[in-house]
């Protein structure tokens, strides 16, 4: 290598800049099905931000055990008893009602149960609500029926979008496209950073939820609603409306997609252009500081 | 004998037909009125399930399009746009009716009214004049909701399709102009008094009509949980009438208790409308436990384990139960405090709870159990129930919440509860009382077979929604996207069994009244222990002429 010719160095430099074009293609293609639901899937999504993997833990590792474990535990009992003490078994029935003792372990222990609950689970509250230093804030409108993005001008964005479903009869499945989630706007997002997504509505109640973030937040006319997600997979996500608001509740998808922080300033340089010509009047100035 | 006018009535004679009926101050007769609208109510609203899980069954829309042509002659161009609205609808109603016209009545105006005077030794309520108002206020509400659905909601669409919760804007002239609302609203006003005035009627019955000897210790546990119940039902309704009222004001009379852009709050909606409906699931469940107290203990022949623990575990529910309803709220916007404070509220509850079930088997423990068909629906119910309990628990964190809220999780939780747990309840209640009422004695064999059809029908459709849950499906939802497609087919195989068993339990009924197998005293034998098994079967129009002297320490 140190010793060929310019052209052999630029024959390869070529090649080794063609490379990544191809891995990124490929990861993002990768990466398109990671954020939308699994087929048949009987479990949490795969987590994308670090809250999402803390609820994720949180459910699989603590409550699901613990839940599975007393319900079982009933069943047990229930099976033993009536295999125990069915009237061919038993003809004679006891006529014991107290046992100060079992009814102060059946009180207590379940105490102990929910204190152990409680741990992990005011931690990872905490975790949800208490909004990091963020990077980037994006406002997003509920609308009937559709969501609006806004990028604020003085994060390098200043022009806000709607994010429409695509039609049933416009579904691609070949390009990928997912009936009821893909989208003809992608709101994109920087990898890695922390967005705060501030949230509110121009009619009826709606809720903003993305399932592979662990963020879900209602949308509330009158009420900015705030709340973050730190996406730390590149990769498209797949969201949808999780409050009643009317007949087409079912049809307003969300859709994010994570990318590099240079990729993502290239978009938002693109869609600056690309969605000038929507009314984008008050969109100077992120929220201060929470 | 099987005729229940034969009991002195002094100068006029016992009442019959209409005027017995529809001038009722008999608290057997308005209880049985109570329970033929209970099943009215309850098949109406599974018939509007089953088209919803028909529906559900493959992604894509399927039937409401047509539904919506066939019900409201919607114009074909319009029939896609009316049948997203119409599956709303169906999904609003089928709780509204579940709850108010089916669970309610059943629980409370009929099992409620047939047993606790009896079990208190009393020859009927306090008021009965007032107990009849009480009913056919409840037909009337019946009257109003179905009306609701052929009038205008949403802009171009009938009837109100925002769920049984009715948040504004959604419920206000912004979401649904039309009167569909205003309908829903008054019907809920009726159906709020017709259970106020009930409440009134049991509390004042049960404090100061028992028997010389029936202390309030002494009482059977039926009677304790429509005591507790009653309270809650004074408790939050006028809360829920206030709330439902301010939101009539806001449509018609050009308020903004619920609009922000007259200075008023969406969320002052929701938290007047959850502090009536958390005690609310606990009004239509603590009868249901009354019931499965009743049955254990009849059919182990044991008297209920820890008596004063399952008295004042249903006290404890009733209480904390009260101050917990924003655990349906995590996702508002709430601060940290509050969230934090809901979440410790919400999870004390399981404890009584817990107490409750580990009592009822200790019950069973030593005990001598026959498996009747009242029994294996009370054992159903301690098993679902507690499963309903535990993804109870995991939604009561705020944090786990977040993951759950508006999904299927939810749906799976408040069906195992209600379905699995209030349903079973009721079944077991009306096994159990079924030869007491009528002096006829169901078909075990049919008894059974209803239970397993109805078992594995509501296992299969409401296990599955779990999964739809974890995976992510929002709740209230026409179509779905593909991936959730494989539990969704599952979930409405269900319906299958579900179907089957409806058929038959109609069948049990009819076939005990060809049959005429007399029931006696009482089938049960030394296990039913409560006054309603003194008494003949049906009992007499009018019991307790002369009171019953209590004696003895023991209770139920």
């Amino acid at each position: 290598m140190l010793t060929g010719n310019r052209s052999q160095i630029r024959r390869a430099a070529l090649a080794a800049i063609a490379f990544f074009p191809a891995l990124f293609a490929a990861g993002i293609a990768a990466a398109e099905i990671n954020g939308a639901p699994t087929p048949g899937g009987i479990g949490l999504p795969e987590m994308a931000t670090p809250v999402g993997a803390e609820a994720q833990f949180f459910y699989n590792s603590v409550l699901l055990p613990i839940i599975s474990f007393i319900a079982l535990f009933v069943l047990g009992l229930l099976i033993y008893v009536c295999w125990r003490f069915n009237e061919q078994a038993n003809p004679v029935p006891s006529k014991v009602t107290h046992h100060t003792g079992l009814e102060i372990v059946w009180t207590l222990i379940p105490v102990l149960i929910l204190v152990v609950i409680s741990v992990p689970s005011f931690r990872l509250l905490a975790h949800q609500v208490e909004i990091p230093e963020a990077s980037l804030t994006v406002k997003v409108t509920g609308n009937q029926w559709y969501w609006t993005w806004a990028y604020p001008e003085d994060q390098g964005g200043g022009f806000k979008f709607d994010q429409i479903m695509k039609p049933e009869s416009e579904i691609n499945v070949a390009a990928g496209d997912l009936r009821l989630l893909t989208v003809d706007n992608e709101a994109v997002v920087p990898v890695n950073e922390v967005v705060r997504v501030q949230l509110t509505s121009t009619d009826v109640i709606h809720a903003f939820g993305v399932a592979a973030f662990g963020v879900r937040m209602d949308a509330i006319p009158g009420r900015l609603n705030q709340t973050w997600f730190k996406v730390e997979k590149e990769g498209v996500y797949y969201g949808q409306c999780y409050f009643i608001c009317g007949k087409d509740h079912a049809y307003m998808p969300i859709v994010v997609r994570a990318v590099s922080r240079p990729d993502y300033e290239k978009w938002l340089a693109d869609a600056k252009k690309k969605f000038a010509a929507n009314d984008n009047g008050d969109l100077r100035v992120a929220a201060a500081a929470h | 004998m099987a005729s229940s006018t034969t009991a002195d009535h002094g100068v006029h004679g016992a009442p019959s037909g209409l005027r017995r009926f529809l001038f009722s101050t008999n608290h057997k007769d308005i209880g049985t009125l109570y329970i033929i609208v209970g099943a009215i109510g309850g098949i109406v609203a599974y018939l509007l399930s089953l088209a919803i899980r028909i529906e559900l069954a493959n992604p894509g829309v399927q039937i409401f399009p047509g539904l919506a042509q066939i019900l409201h002659g919607a114009d074909p161009a319009m029939a896609f746009d009316a049948g997203k609205n119409l599956y709303n609808m169906f999904i609003t109603v089928h709780g509204v009716v579940m709850i108010f016209f089916m669970a309610m009545p059943i629980l409370i105006g009929g099992f409620g009214n047939w047993f606790v005077p009896i079990m208190i030794g009393s020859p009927d309520m306090a008021f009965p004049r007032l107990n009849n108002i009480s009913f056919w206020l409840l037909v009337a509400a019946l009257i109003l909701a179905v009306l609701s659905m052929f009038v205008d909601g949403a802009p171009g669409m009938k009837g109100f399709a925002g769920g049984w919760t009715f948040y504004p804007p959604l419920s206000s002239n912004t979401g649904s102009p039309g009167p569909a609302m205003d309908f829903v609203i008054l019907s809920l006003h009726l159906a709020g008094a017709s259970s106020i005035l009930g409440a009134i009627n049991f509390m004042t019955t049960i404090f100061n009509m028992r028997a010389p000897g029936m202390t309030l210790h002494r009482m059977p546990l039926f009677v304790w949980s429509m005591l507790v119940t009653a309270f809650l039902l004074i408790l939050v309704l006028p809360v829920l009438a206030g709330c439902v009222t301010m939101l009539l004001t806001d449509r018609n009379f050009g308020t903004s208790f619920y609009d922000p852009a007259g200075g008023g709050d969406p969320l002052l909606f929701q938290h007047l409308l959850w502090f009536f409906g958390h005690p609310e699931v606990y009004i239509i469940i603590l009868p249901a436990f009354g019931v499965v107290s009743h049955v254990i203990s009849t059919f182990s022949r044991k008297p209920i384990f820890g008596y004063l623990g399952m008295v004042y575990a249903m006290v404890s529910i009733g209480v904390i139960g009260s101050v917990v309803w924003a655990h349906h709220m995590y996702t508002v916007g709430m601060s940290l405090n509050a969230q934090r404070y809901f979440v410790f509220a919400t999870m004390v509850i399981a404890v009584p709870t817990g107490v409750k079930i580990f009592s009822w088997i200790a019950t069973m423990w030593g005990g001598s159990i026959s498996f009747r068909t009242p029994m294996v629906w009370a054992i159903g119910f301690i098993f679902l129930f507690t499963m309903g309990g535990v993804t109870g628990v995991v939604l009561a964190n705020a944090s786990a919440d977040r993951q759950f809220h508006e999904g299927y999780y939810v749906v799976a939780h408040f069906h195992y509860t209600l379905s699995l747990g209030a349903v079973f309840g009721i079944f077991a209640g009306f096994y159990y009382w079924f030869p007491k009422m009528t002096g006829y004695m169901y078909s075990e064999t049919l008894g059974k077979l209803n239970f397993w059809l109805m078992f594995v029908g509501v296992n299969v459709v409401f296990f599955p929604q779990h999964f739809l849950g974890l995976a992510g499906q929002p709740r209230r939802y026409i179509d779905y996207p593909d991936a959730y497609t494989l539990w969704n087919k599952v979930s409405s195989f269900g319906m299958i069994f579900v179907s089957l068993g409806v058929i038959v339990w109609l069948y049990v009924i009819i076939e005990a009244f060809a049959k005429k197998r007399a029931a006696g005293d009482n089938p049960w034998g030394v296990g039913a222990t409560t006054l309603e098994w003194t008494l003949s079967s049906p009992p007499p129009f009018h019991q307790f002429n002369t009171l019953p002297r209590i004696t003895g320490s023991g209770h139920m």
